[in-house]
């Protein structure tokens, strides 16, 4: 009697969870745009960064690092390139998770980090200097903080949509971006200058892509169903 | 003789109508500024701010007027909304009484004089007029400003911490050791502009850029001066810090003052007792 009750009990539950499991995931068909990013043309040497000014980071690089501006992979892949949907109902949502900005061996890591209305932006150092993290927003308020070595992650976060130039006046070689997007549907291309949008519903897309040294080119994509389409960026580069 | 006399009335009444008409102000925010219980208005400050502001600040207001080229550091750019003496955090908009002080009292070391010469009622209005040629001035909100206790008694004691703070923030990596303003950072230091700037030679013993009281001092590394390197320390320090570290600066600096007395009395008592500050004092 008392087996047949616990069986009946775990059926009930069973049914119950299944019948959730359905409603709580509609079948809604998503596509993709992913592709790559290259340049033609000549793009400008990157120099090695000369850090003896602050010989605590000195010391943690055994070899010269370079500038990063221009970052690039084999076949003239590009790397740093900020790739979003400028326009198209792409069903956003807003994000709330904290997005971190490391200040290590007096560089930016990462040198780009996008952020949407609202996010939260912890900014750390984990170097043995002090910075000041300086945005230099024009939309947004422009703010200047120090943070020395050890002290507590600045926290921030920017209303609206901008690419913010970020550095630190004690080192002038630092720089990097804040990229403020209207959209969840983002990507930074690494060194092999790919890039993926997934989880886009069927419709017509405008997709951005941004460089710092090179500016802006866009495409229109029309996505159906749940395809994959792919679409590549080419920057004309500039040695100067 | 007579026929001209006649002519010249009315052709004169056309004139001076077409003139009125030509001369019409285009419309302009009927933006306000309050300082010391004075009200200013955008309309009053236009003529005044067009004879005595635009010939370096620019008739847009974006800092490029025509003396501009010729002045270090240029000046302000009213269109970003950017101002370094503010009694307000990093990031935010200065109060109508941060911008009344700073034209009264000018900016010590650069082109723009002490505006005297203009009565409280023009300056206000000048200042509601430069609100005009930011959108950011439009939302309406006023930024509180920081709240400065009062200041401590100076003692060694918090002068010494004072000093320790001085190294341990790295104040001296821009302001030097000594603080004459040639710390390792300083020959490459640029303005949000990339105009190069230099940080404050203490050793010089004049008058800071927004002010010259201990307050004041207080109130400069607190909030930052926004536009400039020199960035806010207001999350890091306790006020007690922050006053020992006023007492502190005010012994860099070659003046007869109670902190110059104070410090020099420990000075004379403890000999060969303080640790360098720069490089060698981190260790």
């Amino acid at each position: 009697m008392r087996s047949t009750l616990i069986a009946a009990a775990v059926l009930t539950g069973v049914v119950l969870v299944g019948s959730a499991m359905v409603r709580v995931a509609p079948p809604v068909p998503a596509g993709t745009i992913s592709g790559t990013v290259t340049y033609t043309g000549t793009p400008p040497k990157m120099r090695p960064i000369d850090m003896a000014k602050e010989p605590t980071c000195v010391s943690q690089h055994p070899t010269p690092v370079m500038t990063e501006t221009v970052v690039s992979g084999p076949n003239n892949t590009l790397g740093w390139v900020v790739v979003y949907i400028s326009a198209g109902a792409d069903g956003s949502t807003p994000a709330t998770a904290p997005v971190r900005y490391d200040q290590h061996g007096c560089l930016y890591i990462p040198h780009v980090v996008v952020l949407q209305p609202g996010q939260p932006l912890q900014v750390t150092n984990s170097d043995k200097a002090a910075h000041n993290i300086h945005p230099l927003a024009r939309v947004n308020a422009e703010w200047n903080k120090s943070q020395p070595p050890e002290t507590a992650p600045i926290q921030a976060s920017f209303d609206k949509p901008e690419f913010i130039p970020v550095k630190c006046n004690i080192h002038p070689w630092m720089h990097g971006y804040f990229v403020v997007l209207n959209t969840s549907h983002h990507a930074v291309t690494g060194p092999d200058g790919a890039f993926s949008l997934a989880g886009l519903p069927p419709g017509t897309y405008t997709v951005t892509a941004w460089h710092e040294r090179f500016g802006t080119l866009t495409q229109d994509v029309t996505i159906s169903g749940t395809e994959t389409k792919s679409i590549s960026f080419v920057f004309k580069a500039l040695p100067y | 003789m007579r026929l001209h006399t006649r002519w010249i009335a009315p052709v004169s009444a056309w004139g001076a109508v077409l003139l009125f008409v030509g001369a019409t102000p285009s419309p302009m925010p009927a933006q306000q500024a309050h300082a010391d219980n004075v009200t200013g208005h955008a309309a009053a400050g236009r003529p005044l701010y067009e004879r005595y502001c635009v010939g370096c600040h620019g008739k847009d207001g974006d800092g490029a007027g025509d003396n501009a080229q010729w002045i270090d550091p240029r000046p302000r750019d009213f269109t970003l909304a950017v101002f370094k003496c503010r009694s307000t955090a990093t990031g935010s908009l200065p109060t109508d009484q941060d911008l009344y002080n700073a034209v009264s009292r000018g900016f010590v070391s650069t082109y723009m004089p002490p505006w005297f010469a203009l009565t409280p009622q023009n300056r206000i209005d000048v200042i509601a007029y430069i609100k005009t040629f930011s959108a950011k001035w439009n939302g309406g909100q006023t930024a509180t400003p920081i709240t400065i206790p009062d200041e401590p008694a100076v003692s060694a004691d918090g002068i010494l911490h004072g000093r320790q703070l001085f190294q341990d923030l790295q104040c001296w990596k821009c302001h030097g050791p000594a603080g004459h303003g040639d710390g390792p950072a300083a020959a490459t230091l640029t303005d949000s502009k990339d105009n190069p700037i230099r940080p404050y030679d203490f050793v010089v013993g004049s008058r800071f850029k927004c002010g010259s009281t201990n307050r004041d001092l207080y109130q400069i590394f607190m909030t930052g001066l926004d536009g400039t390197p020199m960035p806010s320390f207001a999350d890091l320090m306790q006020p007690g810090d922050a006053w020992d570290l006023v007492h502190f600066l005010r012994t860099l600096q070659p003046l007869a003052s109670p902190e110059a007395t104070t410090w020099r009395a420990w000075l004379t008592a403890h000999p060969g007792e303080l640790k360098p500050i720069g490089p060698e004092g981190t260790q």
